[in-house]
């Protein structure tokens, strides 16, 4: 009779345990949310002050008025950066080497991931941890040997680089050819090795295994990579300002500063609205991109 | 139309030798198993012969050709892989018709090939999904689909049902065999699991520490294994081995158990152990249905002894019965009207007509 007893009792605690295992859910769920709204805050209220500052006339902004508010909104900011011809130019700087830094990129680091990651030769390993180590070494201590390197070169051979902006188009690989060809190793690595062979055997080449099957099975790792390479181009700063010093030869992060801080004086209207609008173009590839860049396409290739 | 001929075939692996001499002849059409535990070098075996590893010494021929240097794609054979190998971004269509389009068949062709495939394994409503959209079972339809549009000249299935829960594993072995009848290739097919050995091979070829150990049809290796590895790892649940030796006893040949259990020997079997030194070390090879409860008649080779029951197993058509003899657990088979009961002392009834008598040192079956 007492084992009943004990049952009896036993029931209720029961469901009672059910609720506090929702409840351990819905407090997770809050601490999850209060840290999500923290860190939103954090990055949002940066470019929420560059957009305020951005639609305001000079004297607004030298004047002691609420720095969050725009009374007297202008689109005078836009206008004047948009019809210049010297903005323009930086624009278009900025996209060629990025676009084309990212097409070498992909060109060089995609092959090599693939015969690294499948491709078993002597000293392959060793390569691969190579790549990775040549991304560890900060640029801030490359580009003053690189520097010389361009500038050896151009007294021996009489081709002048320095000062050009296409010497980023060398540069710029250094830095996104070893990360874009180890993240592309870790992806082709994660492709079971049965769908290579199966390819194999299905008559396909290793260039056909690559094309084929690799590069559609690990899109959302080459995207990754592709969105990487895009916006170490696109925001580089440090190499650009070292190698390139005339107006027409920079690009936009570097042409910003230079152009619009005359001296002492800060015109920081247009330098606000000049950071926005070069912001946009990495934030319009990662909205298109992002579904490609979240799905799981490998889903379904083997047992899953 | 193509045989597969193994002969010396060595695999090793640094310091490791996977695979140790294999002569093997594999006839045009023939299913052929290979099994045994993992790491006995089957899985290796296979994918030798498709190519996809180097071999170190010997010669593999397919269709008359040593093709020891050939690459995969010019073998002209078919994978399955325990895991399916499905490209992912691929239709169920686009897969099977993948290596086709590879080398540049006609449409009409291809199309013609993968409808009849598909027909054929039930999968003609999955022609449009992609691999994700699947289950288990048909994913593993459309590999084989993927193997038989190429009508190649051997197919290889690595494992192919490991992957899938039980009863869908014997829903597809039966597929199989099916396929099999209707496309009649020359097929080599890898598992560890003997009981789809012996249910798809024409011949089984049993496999132990990269060797061959034996092979056969699946009745050969079930009534005739030839070594103790074989014998045990065929039948399931598995041979009983129990210690025993020969002796004379009033000019006739018997067998001793225990000190306190003997059988006169049967005697056909009497005549083939004859030469036996009674003093060697032997295992007395039973199949656990040939241990069953005593019948009231007696009839000849089958003996009657008594023993109390360790464990007894319910399986309903039959009633598994487990004993200690000799220090080694015995198992056998009784009606489940028998009455056994764990604890309880149970007449049993060995048949010897049917035993098997081996060489404890090397465990070859005399």
């Amino acid at each position: 009779m007492a084992s009943t007893i004990v049952i009896d009792k036993a029931a209720p605690t029961r469901s009672v345990k059910y609720g506090s295992m929702s409840r351990d859910r819905a407090w997770a769920l809050r601490w999850s949310y209060f840290f999500l709204t923290l860190f939103a805050i954090f990055s949002l209220v940066p470019p929420l002050y560059m957009l305020i500052t951005s639609l305001k006339s000079s004297a607004e902004i030298s004047a002691a008025t609420n720095p969050w508010w725009v009374f007297h909104p202008t689109l005078s900011n836009y206008i004047q950066l948009l019809s210049s011809n010297q903005f323009l130019r930086f624009f278009w700087n900025s996209a060629m080497v990025s676009i084309v830094v990212v097409t070498i990129t992909m060109l060089i680091s995609v092959p090599a991931a693939f015969a690294l990651a499948r491709m078993r030769f002597w000293g392959s390993a060793t390569l691969a941890t190579g790549v990775f180590l040549t991304y560890l070494i900060p640029d801030t201590l490359l580009f003053i040997p690189l520097f010389k390197m361009f500038a050896v070169f151009g007294d021996w051979t009489g081709i002048q680089l320095i000062n050009r902006w296409y010497v980023l188009l060398l540069i710029y690989p250094t830095l996104t050819v070893p990360f874009c060809t180890w993240t592309m190793i870790g992806y082709f690595a994660s492709i079971p090795k049965e769908l290579d062979e199966a390819a194999i055997i299905d008559g396909a080449s290793w260039f056909q295994t690559l094309t084929r099957i690799f590069i559609p099975v690990a899109l959302p790792g080459l995207i990754a990579a592709t969105i990487f390479a895009f916006t170490v181009s696109w925001a580089q700063f440090l190499y650009p300002l070292v190698f390139t010093t005339s107006t027409d030869q920079l690009v936009l992060p570097v042409g910003i500063i230079t152009t619009l801080i005359k001296g002492d004086v800060f015109n920081w209207g247009q330098i606000m609205t000049g950071a926005l609008l070069g912001a946009a173009p990495p934030l319009i590839i990662y909205a298109f991109l992002m579904d490609y860049y979240i799905a799981g396409l490998t889903a379904g290739a083997t047992k899953g | 139309m193509a045989d597969v001929t193994l002969r010396k075939v060595v695999k090793r692996y640094d310091d490791v030798e996977a695979v140790r001499g294999i002569d093997l002849d594999i006839a045009d059409k023939e299913f052929v198993v290979l099994v045994g535990p993992s790491g006995c070098g089957k899985s290796t075996t296979l994918r030798m012969i498709a190519g996809l590893e180097d071999i170190t010494d010997g010669d593999i021929m397919i269709g008359g050709d040593v093709v020891n240097d050939v690459p995969p794609k010019d073998r002209d054979i078919a994978m399955v892989f325990q895991n399916y190998a499905l490209y992912p971004h691929m239709t169920v269509a686009e897969n099977m018709s993948f290596g086709l389009r590879l080398k540049h068949y006609p449409k009409a062709e291809i199309k013609s090939r993968v409808t009849e495939a598909a027909r054929m394994l039930d999968i003609t409503d999955l022609i449009d999904r992609k691999p994700k959209q699947l289950s288990g079972g048909q994913r593993q339809r459309v590999a084989m689909g993927r193997a038989i549009v190429r009508n190649p000249k051997v197919f290889l299935f690595d494992e192919p049902l490991s992957n899938l829960d039980a009863k869908l594993r014997v829903q597809m072995r039966i597929e199989i065999k099916k396929v099999h009848q209707k496309v009649r290739t020359t097929t080599v097919y890898v598992t560890h699991d003997q009981v789809e050995a012996m249910t798809l091979a024409d011949r089984v070829v049993v496999m132990n520490h990269g060797r061959i150990e034996q092979i056969g049809t699946p009745n050969e290796l079930y009534h005739k294994p030839a070594t103790r590895f074989v014998a045990g790892f065929i039948g399931s649940p598995a041979m009983n081995f129990i210690p025993c030796r020969l002796e004379d006893a009033a000019g006739k040949l018997q067998i001793r158990l225990t000190d306190r259990i003997s059988f006169p020997l049967p005697p056909e079997r009497a005549a083939r152990y004859q030469n036996v030194p009674r003093n060697e070390k032997l295992l007395l090879g039973l199949r656990p249905e040939h241990i069953t409860e005593a019948s009231a008649h007696a009839e000849p080779g089958v003996e009657n002894f008594e023993v109390v029951l360790d464990v007894i197993e319910p399986m309903g058509m039959e009633t598994l019965i487990y004993f200690i003899l000799e220090g080694v657990e015995v198992c056998g088979r009784a009606s489940p009207n028998a009455g056994a009961q764990a604890g309880a002392p149970f007449r049993l009834a060995v048949d010897l007509n049917n035993m098997h008598l081996l060489n404890e040192a090397t465990g070859a079956v005399i």
